[in-house]
């Protein structure tokens, strides 16, 4: 008994140690070095000289200073502007919203039970390669709005992965859980719910992220093609209007959009999944 | 602990098992195997890697069905997987999601057998037991591998089973931990009696470890030779040193060896 406690106390508790050097490592992320300083500065000098010499089709492009004038003057404090925004952010949330809520049972069941699988996985099979983007007519013939068929293309985009991703995870689960959990004569409801569906978690997470990266493309397109509102409307009207820095702007906007999504989606990731935290 | 009735008397007889393979002859795993777990012993199945041993503990378990053959504990029928027959696998399996402590305290409560309450106390018992107390919060993937099987150990003894199977448990394990865990089973098997099932395919750990020697052959595989163990309670590695020891180790060497081109050359 002795030995074995000593290995015991020379063995350091885990969480701590990795908890502390996570901090600076995170903080490293938004202050770049000298390098990516001079890689930032450097690009927005050449984007400057390569306008300023209307290099090809640079004349036609605005100027980083243009860009930063015309966002301080007509859209930082433009309730229209923030509007796009909002729009943007509904359609993203209610289709990836949808998408997990129903994607995440239907993964389950499929994975789950032979017969359905049986039954209905082809037709995911069938569907799945159509890329988001080809719904979007049929969208527009069936949905009564615009906004319905335009949550809806966003729906598809991350459906077919949590389903997919969900029925994959469960078919893996390591054959040795679920028999410990049967030798422990638990009932096939408890294992369902504390073995399968924790087992399942991680594939959940990868599926969201996955998930709101094709949201957030899928719906800019479907907004520059029929919307009239978001942040994919603001970019194509600027450049319908020959508006050259409100293009730009409109990028800028998508791409922080995005970013702020992923920064979310990773928070929630993280406390779904609290036995990951020293990893 | 008091020495407990002794309990535990798994049999199997003339076990057959095969793998289906599409287009293929069927894979033959076991044939005709069968042996007898003596209660209140450490009984040990040796073999090389790939000769059928996790198949037939999982038979044992109740995991998998056999083609063919009886299994039976205390002279019940085995028919499916069971809290009295408990297996340690090779690879940690505890649930990664769940803290030590839910690990330890999951069976009785699956099994209605015990609250929450009484269930946390007879956790945290085992766990002051094998040195885990402080780590009870921990998830799994934050423990040392020893320290994981200890708390393995620990998720089946909660059960009271009547016999441990114990599926090449310390592999993976560095070599230090690995004896400090085989000296640790010694000492619980000791002071219980529990019978046990023990599978492993290293000669120095069956033989510090066994009451019984069961040698399985492969293709099928099948209990070929029992060499019973005379060794002396309480043991400790010093009688790695004893002549007994070296003449088990030559016998146990020679069965290993049968039809080995070359050895007799060799020797």
């Amino acid at each position: 008994m002795s030995a074995v406690e000593q290995d015991v106390k020379t063995i350091p508790p885990a969480g701590r140690a990795t908890g502390r050097t996570l901090r600076p490592r995170r903080l490293a992320r938004f202050v770049p070095g000298w390098r990516g300083t001079l890689s930032v500065v450097a690009f927005f000098v050449l984007w400057d000289l390569l306008v300023r010499w209307e290099l090809g089709g640079f004349a036609h492009i605005s100027s980083p200073l243009a860009v930063a004038t015309a966002f301080v003057e007509g859209y930082l404090t433009s309730a229209d502007y923030w509007m796009s925004w909002w729009a943007s952010f509904q359609r993203v949330l209610y289709g990836f919203v949808a998408a997990q809520l129903l994607g995440i049972p239907l993964g389950l069941l499929l994975g789950t039970r032979p017969l359905l699988n049986g039954l209905f996985y082809p037709v995911i099979e069938l569907l799945r390669p159509i890329p988001p983007l080809a719904w979007v007519p049929l969208s527009i013939l069936f949905w009564p709005t615009t906004e319905l068929s335009i949550i809806f293309i966003t729906f598809i985009g991350a459906f077919f992965i949590i389903v997919i991703n969900v029925h994959d995870s469960v078919r893996s689960i390591k054959k040795e859980h679920l028999w410990l959990a049967q030798s422990m004569g638990a009932s096939p409801l408890l294992i369902f719910r504390r073995i399968i569906i924790p087992s399942v978690i991680p594939s959940i997470a990868v599926g969201m992220t996955l998930g709101i990266a094709v949201t957030w493309n899928v719906v800019i397109a479907a907004e520059m093609i029929a919307s009239d509102s978001g942040l994919g409307r603001l970019t194509w009207e600027g450049y319908v209007s020959s508006t050259g820095p409100v293009v730009i702007i409109g990028m800028i906007s998508i791409g922080l959009a995005g970013y702020l999504s992923t920064l979310v989606v990773d928070i929630v990731e993280k406390k779904m999944m609290p036995w990951r935290k020293g990893h | 602990m008091t020495t407990q009735t002794k309990v535990g008397h798994l049999k199997a007889e003339g076990l057959r098992m095969s793998y289906q393979r599409k287009g293929r002859e069927p894979d033959v795993v076991l044939e005709d195997c069968s042996l007898d777990v003596e209660p209140g012993k450490l009984t040990v199945v040796m073999g090389a890697s790939g000769c059928g041993k996790s198949t037939l503990a999982y038979n044992l378990a109740g995991y998998l069905k056999p083609d063919a053959g009886r299994m039976t504990l205390d002279g019940e029928s085995i028919t499916g997987p069971g809290s009295d027959r408990v297996l340690v696998f090779q690879e940690t399996a505890l649930w990664p999601w769940m803290s030590v402590n839910d690990n330890v305290m999951f069976g009785p409560v699956a099994r209605g057998e015990m609250s929450d309450a009484e269930a946390r106390q007879a956790a945290l018992k085992l766990l002051e037991r094998f040195g885990l107390r402080d780590f009870r919060d921990k998830y799994p993937g934050q423990l040392s591998g020893g320290m994981q099987r200890r708390a393995e150990i620990a998720q089946a003894l909660i059960n009271k089973p009547r016999v441990m199977i114990m599926d090449e448990p310390f592999r993976g394990l560095d070599e230090m931990t690995r004896e400090l865990m085989q000296e640790y089973y010694m000492k619980l098997f000791e002071e219980t009696g529990l019978t046990t099932l023990f599978i492993t395919s290293e000669l120095e750990e069956a033989i510090f470890l066994a009451d019984r020697i069961l040698f399985m052959g492969d293709t099928p595989g099948r209990i070929v030779r029992t060499i019973d163990v005379d060794l002396p309670h309480p043991r400790t590695f010093e009688v790695l040193d004893s002549p007994e020891y070296l003449a088990l180790k030559r016998e146990a060497m020679a069965q290993l060896y049968v039809g080995v081109e070359g050895l007799e050359e060799l020797a």
